[in-house]
């Protein structure tokens, strides 16, 4: 497990896409002979792959401009014009803009709260020297591959107790931390900073905070970046807690989604309205960190 | 995993934590500094200690508890009933279904991913134009959630009319049932996962291939081992902690599936997974117990009999991979020696 990252984390203080330019060229010269870049067969492949996989949104969405009965055709590529009425039919059955609202207020804040956390954690695992530092990184690498997800009747038992139930507060304590998000900044922590700065900063009379805020913050700000991109991407598909401890009225987008498929007759090009709907946001998020996105799950960041 | 830890602490060469204060202090601000320096580190990491303590490791032991008593969901607790749970649970068919449907599923989404996965990494470890553009190309279903895929799949695969029937219908083939049918649904929820996960996937394998040094190919090429003789006695052995790591976040990911099989068909059954559970998993199960049939002591049962399932696959996993390793590291050392010694024989 932990070698992916260790591998992984000197690339990361570097250009992501720069670094791996040099020894790349070099090596295809070896690998392959005279020839230095791959031929068409492989970017044939490539671009049949990429079209199988975008396929089925492409089609999500032309049926989602379409009605129904596009979805009887057999390879339909063509959008209709029907998108802006799908979509306000799906703003009529459920409470889109809640929703949303509701994803990203929950969304943001657990972000935040990892990143903040993990990052002092990580800091304190990386740099700081106390008893019994050991086992309790050891303890914090051995809960990453507990189910903790499983705890759930306890943890339901508990906002119901408090009256959290219906609340997006509900939603959002039980993931204000991760092993992850703490293991992921330790890794980065303990390679990209000097011991010799921390050092000077507490010759220069620094304390141990000051010297958090202004040695290792600006240090690990690449790191915080990526773990942020999948703490909010994680936190944003979550389905089976919010399903759990929210009501219908008080949705998230992942569960309002859901509601569409109830019932018994589904009316598709509704549903698949929805669905495209709730992926554009991401889709944005995509097209601006996708960069990010890809240099993020190259250092090692796991699925959440 | 532990490797990591046992590296020479990275601050050995620092001053000792608590040594004396810079400058001539007073004593009292050489004391606060102290305290400062004793302190500071486990401040830091006690909110993630106490949070995860209260809403991750509580809520799991208390699920011991919970499974111990006649616990409805309304009522709350009853009496204490030691393992009855447990053993109504083990004895239930329809646990096991959802044993066999997790599986199942599970090895229909990890095996054909990680091989899909290894060879969509090896064509991007090609020296490619438009490097970043393939990339996310290969990401893009990753962005779109797993409700929506399976909201996308579920007409894709609807039985009257769907995208994958009317495909099936141009070559002339009869139209499957992929909510009804056990095997065809779970190939249908599995090509979900596949399609969420491969690129993903694909570029974890593609980090760990660009670390192998490229000298190593370099000789191999020389000594005449041709692509793919190369791939499979180098790339490979050389990414295989990379490997066992995807293996082992999918295993945990893919037994604790739930999204999918839970709107996969809502309009038959309401949602546990079809109407004769054929693809019924076993959270979904957990959650119907839980909050359909308001049982929270079965539903706690399920809950820790699945988090064992669980521990005990990642474990086996580990070790069979150390194992693998250690064996390898064996025949290699072996390997290197009978060529040491030919050489020199050779040479004397």
């Amino acid at each position: 497990m932990t070698s992916t990252l260790t591998e992984a984390a000197p690339a990361a203080s570097g250009e992501p896409a720069a670094q791996p330019q040099a020894p790349a060229r070099k090596r295809l010269r070896l690998r392959r002979g005279a020839g230095d870049r791959p031929g068409f067969l492989v970017y044939g492949l490539l671009t049949a792959f990429m079209l199988g996989t975008a396929y089925p949104l492409w089609w999500s969405f032309v049926v989602a401009s379409g009605t129904n009965a596009t979805r009887g055709e057999t390879l339909p590529l063509i959008p209709g014009g029907n998108f802006l009425a799908n979509a306000a039919t799906v703003l009529d059955a459920i409470p889109f803009w809640k929703a949303l609202g509701n994803s990203i207020i929950i969304s943001l804040v657990i972000t935040v709260s990892v990143v903040v956390f993990s990052t002092l954690a990580g800091y304190a695992f990386a740099k700081l020297r106390f008893r019994g530092r050991d086992g309790l990184m050891i303890f914090v690498i051995a809960t990453m591959a507990i189910p903790t997800q499983l705890g759930i009747i306890p943890l339901f038992m508990v906002m119901r107790q408090l009256g959290w139930t219906g609340e997006l507060g509900a939603v959002i304590v039980p993931t204000l931390v991760t092993a992850f998000g703490v293991f992921f900044m330790r890794q980065y922590l303990v390679d990209v900073i000097p011991d010799e700065l921390i050092e000077a900063a507490r010759v220069d009379g620094a304390g141990q905070f000051r010297t958090f805020l202004t040695v290792a913050v600006p240090a690990a700000r690449p790191a915080m970046a990526i773990l942020a991109l999948f703490t909010f991407m994680t936190a944003w598909t979550d389905y089976l807690w919010p399903l759990i401890v929210l009501n219908p009225g008080n949705p998230t987008l992942q569960t309002a989604l859901g509601q569409l498929q109830s019932g018994y007759y589904i009316d598709y090009s509704i549903v698949l309205t929805g669905a495209v709907m709730a992926t554009i946001p991401l889709l944005v998020l995509f097209i601006v960190a996708g960069k990010q996105l890809i240099s993020g799950i190259m250092q090692g960041a796991v699925k959440g | 995993m532990t490797s990591t830890l046992n590296r020479p602490p990275a601050g050995s060469a620092q001053a000792p934590a608590d040594g004396p204060a810079p400058r001539k202090a007073a004593p009292w601000r050489r004391r606060m500094s102290a305290l400062d320096s004793k302190a500071s580190p486990y401040l830091y990491i006690s909110p993630f200690f106490v949070l995860f303590g209260i809403v991750g490791l509580f809520p799991l032991l208390y699920t011991a508890v919970v499974s111990m008593h006649d616990w409805d969901l309304l009522k709350g607790q009853g009496d204490f009933v030691g393992i009855q749970n447990f053993v109504t649970i083990l004895g239930d068919r329809f646990f096991w279904n959802s044993i066999f449907n997790t599986v199942s599923i599970f090895l229909l989404s990890a095996i054909p991913q990680i091989f899909v996965a290894l060879a969509l990494a090896a064509v991007l470890d090609q020296n490619l134009r438009a490097k970043t553009f393939w990339r996310m190309s290969v990401l893009l279903p990753y962005v779109v959630t797993p409700v929506a895929v399976t909201l996308i799949f579920s007409s894709v695969f609807n039985e009257q009319s769907g995208l994958v029937n009317n495909i099936l219908g141009v070559f002339g083939l009869d139209p499957v049932a992929w909510k009804h049918d056990v095997f065809a649904s779970h190939i249908a929820i599995a090509s979900m996962v596949n399609w969420r996960w491969t690129g993903y996937n694909a570029l974890i394998l593609l980090a760990a291939m660009q670390a192998v040094p490229r000298d190593i190919y370099e000789s191999a090429a020389i000594d005449g081992a041709g692509p793919i003789r190369r791939f499979f006695s180098l790339t490979i052995p050389s990414i295989r902690p990379t490997l066992v790591f995807v293996v082992i976040t999918a295993t945990i990911g893919g037994l604790q599936i739930f999204t999918e099989p839970k709107l996969f068909d809502v309009s038959s059954a309401g949602g546990i997974g079809g109407a004769d559970r054929q693809f019924q998993t076993t959270v979904l199960y957990l959650w119907e117990m839980a909050f359909f049939r308001q049982n929270l002591g079965k539903a706690s049962a399920i809950a820790f009999l699945l988090f064992i399932l669980i521990v005990l696959i990642g474990l086996l996993n580990f070790f069979l991979s150390q194992r693998i390793a250690s064996a390898e590291q064996r025949s290699n050392d072996k390997r290197t020696a009978r060529a040491l010694k030919n050489y020199r024989g050779g040479r004397s």
